[in-house]
């Protein structure tokens, strides 16, 4: 039994190539060229999957992108990925798919039970049943839902497939590759516009592979093959077939993705399993075409029924026949075309044709051909449960509310056309308000917002010439607009057949004798029934409803069912549709898997890393890192089976009592230069910079205009009109913004210039009490002594022959400097300075021991400096000038900057001396005290106290040190701890700060 | 992702840029005496319109300049870019 419903020699599949491939883990083939669909279709399968409220069989409904039911769960080059549309997924040699929401299996499933109860299963279902009792959400209702929710199952292992990002330009995108898009691309193409040219399926051509028509008095299918061959000899154009444009953003940006791995059997690491394209075009020609909209009447979800074009499309490109006994039902001619495929297959049709007895060119050719008509007839309801076995039609009374008579029809497949529907998507994404054209009941692009022009079927156009002749028109204008030249080109001779008007027929009524479901929204099990519901319960907005009912949710996104929606809105409501209006149209117009959207962004490549030059020896010396926004510092030097705590301890302790090394590299460096630049810099910061001598550095702190402490270090002024300026590792970037913000718009007329200068230094900072023995011997040509380098001193060097800056400052509190070399000398600098440090017992120290050091100095840093506190709140007082303005000083004196018992830096000992106060524990007064209780401040920083060996953190508190001596309970819900603390001043080592000047 | 024109550099990317706020906001002269409400006015109070709108960019991972831009904020369609000492 392999592929008896496949036809012969028809079609544009590759018959030499057979595929074999697993459906629910059945072996089956189908030919090179098959979509998953069409392979599985050409076997006789049409039960694909479970619905997902009601658990009811479903068929497949559609050709392509408007499928609503064949979503499987597909395994492939040893990955799993849920609800692939089976109608756009090429068919692979090794590719396996199940059906989703079903259990045990696709024909037998214990959730079908709901189809039964749909009594209980009403619009809305969700926000009524799990309402009360309130005890029952977590542990019965939210597990259920979740347990009900979607459909197939994403992987948890590791993608290990390649995605990447393009990012492209161009004159012109036109997006889908039928008649319209045919011509448009070619028009502005020959102009020599830069064109791209993108089409959704593996074939062009659109509608012409599908429809009887003929261009030059070739077929629609030699017509397409002949454009796209020139169009890809152009050098100006790029033509892309499986390449979907679901997104239409501002500024004439679209986004694409193409499918270039999936498809092939053989494929390299390095190709790419889908490709995301930026595009930004000049000019967007939108040939989007149009989706058939089904007419809804009873159990229209049985498998069996689907769209019309579907079964052409089935019929005349993969050479698969849906059914043996048709039924096509339809208002429109359109369908004819398909019953007339049937015939010329040897197949017998019986057409259902809700209007009264009609002429055209294709009706004719019907009868001609002897296909059985029958006009003003309706199918009410289609019988059978995995499969359609029959169909009762009903003869329409003259007004179409009832029947005149009804039988029972044996079929085993109803192809229903209701219609088309232009897909005005990524039109209505680029802001195109959309209008209502009444004579195809649909909505239709209406004023350009952006440089975009809809043709075609996407524009309501349903005859090819039409179609052609817009499409020719609007490239030639776009190209004229692009380049300024009018290329006329030669509309060709086109041979189609003529339609008589439709029929508005959309819903077939249902007796009162008859009970069937009736179907809007196949994916989200939304009936008939569903939105009169919700329309009773007082829901009006087409949006609300969409949301209550699910209408036009879900992967599909209501490309079978809007319009068939809003109908029933329309009439319940006796509105009109354009008064009910459209839900928005929101990108992507199809499901675009996550790993396209991240690209190569993965791993490291998630965000840069910067790397310090002396980071290779750290590696080897065991540092454990730590993340600084993108840069790798050595969090601590693990020795054998050391903690943290022990390693950062260990650190600190040999910077208190000898001396460390710390790799500064990292922190901010700017370049401050220019006759003002001594200005400039007392604008900046809060204290006064006019005085401050060449060959001195000076510590600063710098406001936002709303007084908050932005940022704080040293700045040091190298020559007369030459400052060099440190930032925090953290704020650098801000820092130099926040600097060219005030020299080119507030302050142009001061001569400043500044710069980054961040990479071109590497930095290690010396420190201990035994830092300037090391100094001395690294720089044995420079008198490196207490009076000629004072703390706060700076002065040039040599380092074995390498120009270095030495700074004398101190973020530990110790006597410390600053090394500065050229980066790429940093790693000379490093080995050297450890050589010589050797002897008196340098270490390095990383991070966990800088706080160690800084907090127990009472230096303040980002967790105190965390954009809420202003310079009084952090003991920087001193820092603030009186005398000068600066920015941010006029928020200073703002009253509640002044208040006495505004929170204040403090700090922190733990009563017994040994537990640790966990960051970000808040402060109490009683720890027992009635909810709520009042917070009197949180901790900032905290660490172990080498020097008095026992914990000490920072707090920032309510009316800061006169709590002094008092004891209070700082309280970490997270860390579960309540710790009774002392306050005391922040300087806990050194008060007077007589080190950092020994 | 908006296409923007940096007087400068041309045409680029959205991405490459950091919004800067309102343009108009004068920032009070330095040494002088404000009021309560002319700094709140500097500071904190924006009128967040709807339509036409000069504001500031910063050509952030460009040529680092700061310029105006007058861009419509409902429908983001930039009408015009000029350097800081060009007029609007």
């Amino acid at each position: 039994m392999s592929q008896e419903f496949r036809i012969k020699e028809k079609g544009y599949i590759n018959r030499n190539k057979t595929i074999n491939f697993k459906f629910n883990g059945k072996n089956y083939t189908g030919y090179e060229g098959d979509t998953l669909a069409s392979a599985l279709l050409a076997n006789g399968v049409h039960l694909v999957g479970r619905s997902f409220k009601y658990h009811r069989p479903r068929g497949f409904f559609a050709a392509g992108v408007d499928e609503p039911n064949a979503k499987l769960q597909v395994e492939l080059n040893g990955h799993s990925e849920p609800n692939v549309n089976a109608t756009e997924i090429e068919l692979v040699e090794g590719i396996s798919a199940t059906s989703q929401n079903c259990w045990p299996s696709v024909e037998f499933d214990i959730g079908a039970i709901n189809n039964l109860l749909n009594k209980f299963f009403p619009a809305g279902f969700y926000y009524k049943t799990f309402m009360w009792p309130k005890s029952f959400w977590y542990k019965i209702y939210e597990p259920f839902i979740r347990k009900a929710a979607g459909l197939g199952v994403a992987s948890i292992e590791k993608d290990r497939e390649r995605y990447e990002h393009k990012f492209e330009y161009c004159d012109l995108l036109v997006t889908g590759s039928g008649p319209a898009g045919l011509a448009s691309a070619y028009a502005a193409a020959k102009s020599g516009a830069k064109v791209i040219l993108a089409e959704d399926k593996h074939r062009f051509g659109g509608s012409l592979l599908m429809d009887d028509v003929s261009i030059d008095n070739l077929s629609g299918k030699d017509w397409t093959d002949k454009i796209v061959s020139e169009l890809k000899e152009m050098p100006n154009v790029t033509v892309k077939n499986r390449s979907q444009v679901f997104g239409y953003y501002d500024h004439n940006m679209l986004v694409m993705f193409e499918r270039t791995g999936d498809h092939r059997e053989k494929k390299s690491e390095f190709t790419p399993r889908q490709r995301l394209w930026y595009i930004r075009c000049k000019e967007v020609i939108l040939s989007t075409g149009s989706i058939e909209r089904p007419i809804v009447f009873g159990n229209n979800d049985t498998p069996g029924v689907m769209l019309s074009s579907g079964a052409k499309e089935y019929m005349k490109v993969y050479g698969v026949l849906v059914g043996r006994k048709p039924i096509i039902f339809t208002n429109n001619d359109s369908a004819y075309e398909t019953a007339i495929e049937f015939k010329n297959n040897g197949v017998e049709p019986l057409i259902l044709d809700t209007r009264k007895e009609q002429n055209s060119d294709l009706i004719n050719e019907a009868k001609n051909k002897g296909i059985k008509i029958k006009f003003n007839h309706a199918v009410i309801k289609a019988n059978g449960y995995k499969k359609v076995k029959s169909a009762i039609i009903g003869e329409l009374s003259d007004d179409k509310t009832e029947y005149k008579n009804t039988n029972n029809v044996e079929c085993d497949c109803i192809c229903v056309s209701g219609f088309w529907t232009p897909s005005v998507h990524l039109a209505s994404q680029s802001g195109n308000k959309l209008k209502f054209d009444k004579e195809i009941d649909s909505f239709i692009p209406d004023k350009s917002k952006q440089n975009e022009i809809t043709v075609g079927a996407a524009n309501g156009d349903f005859t090819l010439k039409n179609t052609l002749n817009a499409g020719f028109k609007a490239g030639n204008e776009v190209s004229k607009k692009i380049n300024n030249k009018d290329v006329a080109i030669q509309v060709p001779n086109v041979t189609e057949k003529n339609h008589k008007v439709h029929d508005k027929f959309w819903c077939s009524p249902l007796p009162k004798n008859l009970k069937a479901k009736r179907f809007v929204d196949f994916q989200n099990d939304v009936s008939v029934t569903d939105i009169e519901i919700a329309l009773r319960e007082g829901y009006r907005s087409i949006e609300h409803v969409k949301r209550y009912t699910t209408l036009g949710m879900a992967t599909d996104q209501g490309r079978t069912s809007n319009l068939n929606g809003l109908q029933l809105v329309s009439n319940i409501e006796n509105k009109i549709v354009p008064e009910v209006g459209h839900t928005t149209f929101r990108p992507p117009f199809t499901p675009v898997t996550i790993g396209t959207i991240v690209g190569r962004e993965v791993g490291k490549h998630f965000m840069p890393t910067r790397l310090t030059p002396i980071h290779e020896w750290h590696v080897k010396n065991n540092a454990v890192f730590v993340d600084a926004g993108a840069w790798k510092r050595p969090r601590y030097y693990k020795i054998g089976n050391e903690t943290m705590l022990d390693a950062a301890n260990r650190e600190a302790k040999n910077v208190r009592d000898k001396v460390g090394i710390c790799d500064v590299t990292t922190l901010g460096k700017i370049d401050v230069k220019g006759p003002d630049a001594a200005e400039f810099l007392n604008r900046v910061y809060t204290n006064a910079w006019m005085k401050l001598p060449v060959g001195k550095a000076r510590y600063g702190v710098m406001l936002r205009e709303d007084g908050m402490v932005m940022d704080d270090g040293t700045t040091t002024r190298i020559a007369e009109n030459h400052y060099h300026m440190t930032t925090t590792t953290a704020q650098a970037a801000n820092v130099l913004s926040h600097l060219e913000y005030y020299l080119q718009i507030i302050w142009p007329e001061l001569n400043v210039n500044v710069v980054s200068t961040t990479e071109q230094w590497a930095g290690a900072a010396l420190a201990g009490p035994k830092s300037r023995d090391v100094l001395a011997k690294l720089f044995p040509n420079s008198n490196v002594s207490n009076e000629t380098l004072p703390f706060m001193g700076y002065m040039e060097a040599n380092l074995f022959g390498i120009p270095a800056r030495i700074f004398r400052i101190s973020f530990s509190g110790e006597l410390a400097y600053e090394i500065n070399v050229r980066s790429d000398y940093g790693m000379f600098m490093w080995e050297k300075i450890m050589e010589i440090g050797k002897e008196y017992g340098i270490q390095p120290y990383g991070t966990e021991a800088l706080s160690t050091l800084r907090i127990e100095m009472g230096h303040v840093a980002g967790p105190e400096l965390d954009g809420r506190t202003i310079p009084y709140d952090v003991s920087l007082e001193g820092m603030v000038s009186k005398k000068k303005d600066f920015i941010g000083k006029r928020s200073l004196t703002k009253l509640a900057f002044n208040q006495q018992d505004r929170q204040k830096i403090v700090g922190l000992i733990p009563l017994d001396r040994k537990t640790s106060i966990p960051e970000g524990s808040h402060l109490v007064l009683d720890k027992n005290a009635k909810l709520p209780n009042p917070k009197l401040g949180h901790v900032s920083s905290s660490c172990w106290s080498v020097e008095n060996n026992n914990p000490f953190s920072l707090a920032i508190i309510k009316d800061g040190k006169n709590m002094i001596g008092k004891k209070l309970f700082a309280v970490s819900p997270l860390k579960n701890k309540s710790i009774e603390v002392e306050v005391i001043s922040s300087h806990y080592v050194d008060h007077e700060g007589k080190r950092v000047r020994s | 992702m908006l296409y923007i024109k940096c007087p400068y550099c041309g045409m680029r990317s959205q991405n490459e840029f950091a919004y800067g706020g309102d343009a108009s906001v004068k920032r009070p002269e330095l040494n002088k005496d404000v009021t309560d409400k002319e700094w709140d006015d500097f500071v904190y109070n924006r009128k967040s319109l709807r339509g036409k709108h000069i504001e500031l960019w910063h050509h952030v991972s460009g040529c680092r300049q700061w310029f105006k831009a007058q861009r419509d904020t409902a429908t983001h369609e930039i009408f015009k870019t000029a350097t800081m000492n060009e007029e609007i």
